[in-house]
């Protein structure tokens, strides 16, 4: 996937700790459709660990998870069916 | 609706579980639960659901706070002895979520006001302590097509069910009166005041009671209804048994006798002796 994923909608999380930073990406999937995509931005260490993860553990598709400039992660989720 | 960042903090741990997540927590939010007694079932039902966030909790009870109820009775506390049970139970309830909405009720069930007061209500859980109160509850939850989450203590014992005979999507279940047709007469039992009990058995209970709450109000899990869980605190021993609907109730049965709600003699009198 290029660098630029058409991401249908964006989350900054970061300086959000966990769990919320997963639930917010949760409840963030539930409004949307199948097939979608969620780009999320979060920190650096337990945050990077464990929201992919915690996604994948749902049952969605993670794309693409790289590193951005100042410590914090992009993450891009495709949403299932679940 | 849209849920603060707060509340979003406060449930997190709940919306985090696949089977809540937001639309979950929507329906926790939304839903009226009636809690039949502020006493040792209703404090820690009330308690915890009002910790999952239910949006409203309607509670009933015509006693004051006494000395003797804070061995099991947790919504209440030194400090609100001789206030009233419900006002107690308000007050300890939005210290601990100001998100509930506590609807209070002083007085005691009849059959003349019972309809009115749980009408809007969608999940009744009752927690009294006498079976008058147990037979108008359930008799008035049938006509009312409610969903009643029953529970009782006595000694070391525990026994909690789930009543909707008039959900039959699992085939038919039963109504309290197709488990106990008629209250015992008075004087047979002891009741109310003279029974002793272990405090700690009415939170076993009363926080079960609020897992079927919940589990009914999302919708998910495998419910009690048809089967009579027994909790023995002496052996930690959990029975689950079946409890089928009786072809023959008066109440819920094809050819019913009872068509209207009854108001049975409350006795606390234990048999004289001799
Ligand atoms: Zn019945």
């Amino acid at each position: 996937m290029s660098e630029d994923a058409k991401a249908d909608v964006k989350l900054d999380l970061s300086g959000v700790m966990c769990p919320m930073n997963f639930v917010k990406t949760k409840l963030q999937l539930e409004e949307m459709d199948e097939g979608q995509i969620l780009e999320v931005i979060i920190d650096e260490g337990e945050p990077v660990r464990n929201v992919p993860r915690s996604v994948k553990a749902e049952g969605h598709k993670v794309l693409e998870l790289e590193e951005v400039p100042d410590g914090h992660y992009r993450l891009v989720i495709e949403k299932a069916d679940v | 609706m849209a849920f603060t960042d707060e509340q979003l903090e406060r449930y997190s741990r709940q919306i985090l579980l696949k089977e809540v997540g937001g639309a979950g927590q929507k329906k926790i939010a939304a839903a009226k639960v009636f809690l039949i007694g502020a006493g040792g079932l209703g404090s820690p039902s009330a308690l915890y659901l009002a910790s999952a966030g239910v949006g409203t909790l309607g509670i009933i009870d015509d006693d004051v706070v006494d000395l003797s109820n804070l061995q099991r009775q947790i919504l209440h506390s030194t400090k609100t002895i001789n206030h009233s049970k419900v006002e107690s139970a308000e007050e300890t309830i939005s210290k601990m979520n100001p998100d509930v909405k506590v609807n209070k009720y002083t007085g005691r069930l009849n059959s003349e006001n019972i309809l009115d007061i749980i009408k809007d209500y969608d999940f009744i859980l009752d927690g009294s302590d006498n079976f008058p109160t147990r037979f108008l509850v359930n008799d008035a939850c049938f006509f009312l097509k409610k969903t009643l989450i029953s529970g009782s203590i006595f000694r070391f014992e525990g026994q909690l069910t789930t009543l909707r005979p008039h959900n039959v999507e699992n085939g038919p279940v039963p109504c309290y009166r197709c488990l106990y047709p008629e209250p015992p007469p008075p004087g047979l039992v002891p009741s109310c005041q003279e029974a002793g009990v272990l405090g700690v058995l009415a939170g076993t209970i009363g926080i079960m009671q609020a897992a079927e709450a919940l589990k009914e109000i999302l919708g998910i899990g495998e419910s009690l209804a048809g089967r009579l869980l027994i909790y023995d605190a002496l052996d930690m021993s959990f029975r689950r048994v079946r409890v089928p609907k009786n072809p023959n109730c008066h109440l819920c049965g094809p050819k019913p006798t009872i068509h209207e709600l009854l108001d049975y003699e409350i006795s606390c009198t234990m048999p004289s002796p001799g």
